[in-house]
């Protein structure tokens, strides 16, 4: 069970990491300002969870 | 892209980065503020946890251990707070027994974060303050304020169902993380399970032959200003409740841990090792559903006008006025009923005595407050401060 737990969570911060960079493309590819600060807001959350500080 | 949109799409990036630092910077603030711990006279040695569980070196939960021994032999008792890291008078009543205790006769002893990851975190979505301070006459000391589960950054993915080892039974799928819920843990098993392994091993080992467990409930929950006594703690148990409410002047009752409900100090402290397990429980209306406002003035103050007004349609099995439970008062239970707790054992057990002094009582912390109390590291001396 603690093996699946390790494999699981690498895995789930390897998806977090890989949102986070879909998120900010999408963020560049934004065509309105809007779109722009809403993915904004989304991404700060993944940001956060990636780098171990929530 | 035209060169306004570039600068526009700049422009918010560094703004989200910005709020990116703020709140990364408040949550590492949060995880690693240290707490400073003055050593006492009686502090004869400090060790890690990890010296009974291997596996915990190195991790959030290789907590300290305080060690006070008293020159003639006696019994040990293990007094642990933090099992519950947003029920701060635990950890503070363990505070005030490292700074101000000494032991004459056994050994008492301590641990200030007995979960310490659940320090780090506090609850999602219920707006608690990441912080507190205590105040004192050299300024003010801070404190972590934790919550009741073990990081999801130390440990996850939490199950759909925990099953409990090695009962079984099945418990919520989120107290998988809760220390109170994993006694009596395994050496390979989850962080909070090989915390609660590392415990199981300390005592064993050394022999301890009481262990109190230090904790807070809302005033909605009915298990509340009692004593949680594992069956072979019962007499003593029913004598330092009935002490304690003739003597002390707070009022404190005796229930008895349910055979059949797994994973909890009382019970499994009790039937895996030779120690008498005790749980104590102070009221703290913080942590009430009803509350009001979220913030350090009500954890240390106690005061909620709308828990009152639950007290008022009945709804409560705790007393609340206006007055509130200041943290003085519930730190101050503690720290009574511990030094009850080694009387009764001493005179029950006069092979096995353990005799303390200067443990403050819970008159003194009432008189002069919990900051009194809690000692200046700026002015220690070297070597006899400990961070936690």
């Amino acid at each position: 069970m603690i093996f699946l737990q390790s494999v699981i969570t690498a895995l789930y911060y390897g998806l977090v990491a890989w949102a986070a960079v879909l998120i900010a493309y999408s963020f560049w590819r934004a065509k309105t300002w809007e779109r722009e600060v809403l993915y904004l807001i989304v991404l700060v959350p993944f940001l956060l969870r990636a780098l171990f500080l929530k | 892209m035209t060169t306004t949109v570039r600068l526009r799409k700049i422009g918010f990036g560094a703004l989200a980065l910005a709020f990116l630092a703020v709140a990364g910077s408040s949550f590492y603030h949060q995880r690693y503020l240290p707490e400073a711990v003055v050593l006492g006279e009686g502090v004869t040695a400090v060790t890690r946890l990890s010296e009974y569980g291997e596996s915990l070196r190195g991790t959030a939960n290789d907590i300290h251990l305080y060690v006070l021994e008293g020159k003639a032999p006696g019994g040990t008792i293990l007094v642990f707070g933090g099992t519950h890291a947003e029920e701060p008078a635990g950890r503070l009543a363990a505070w005030m027994l490292v700074e101000h205790a000494t032991i004459e006769r056994g050994r008492l002893i301590v641990a200030l974060s007995a979960n310490r990851s659940a320090s780090t975190v506090t609850r999602p979505g219920a707006a608690y303050p990441p912080e507190f301070t205590i105040p004192t006459a050299w300024g003010g000391q801070r404190f972590r304020m934790g919550d009741r589960w073990t990081n999801p950054l130390d440990q996850w993915p939490d199950p759909e169902v925990y099953i409990h080892y090695p009962s079984g039974q099945y418990l919520a799928y989120v107290d998988i993380r809760n220390l109170n819920r994993a006694f009596p843990g395994r050496p390979d098993g989850t962080l909070t399970e090989r915390t609660t392994y590392a415990f199981m091993e300390l005592i064993r080992r050394e022999h301890v032959d009481v262990a109190i467990d230090l904790h807070e409930a809302e005033l909605q929950y009915p298990v509340i200003s009692t004593i949680v006594t594992h069956q072979r703690g019962q007499d003593m148990a029913t004598m330092v409740s009935m002490t304690l409410t003739d003597l002390e002047g707070f009022k404190i009752g005796t229930e008895f841990s349910p055979r059949n409900l797994h994973g909890l100090s009382h019970r499994e402290i009790g039937d895996h090792s030779q120690a008498v397990s005790l749980l104590f429980e102070a009221p703290e209306p913080f942590l009430d559903a009803t509350r009001g406002r979220t913030n350090a003035d009500v954890l240390l103050t106690g005061k909620d006008e709308f828990v009152v007004q639950a007290g008022k349609r009945g709804l409560l099995f705790e007393t609340i006025d206006e007055h509130g439970w200041p943290i003085a008062k519930r730190v101050g239970r503690h720290t009574s009923s511990v030094a009850q707790t080694m009387e009764t054992w001493t005179e029950d057990h006069p092979d096995r005595g353990i005799v303390a002094r200067g443990i403050p009582r819970y008159k003194d912390l009432v008189r002069n407050g919990v900051g009194f109390y809690l000692r200046d590291p700026a002015v220690a001396p070297a070597g006899r401060v400990v961070y936690e």
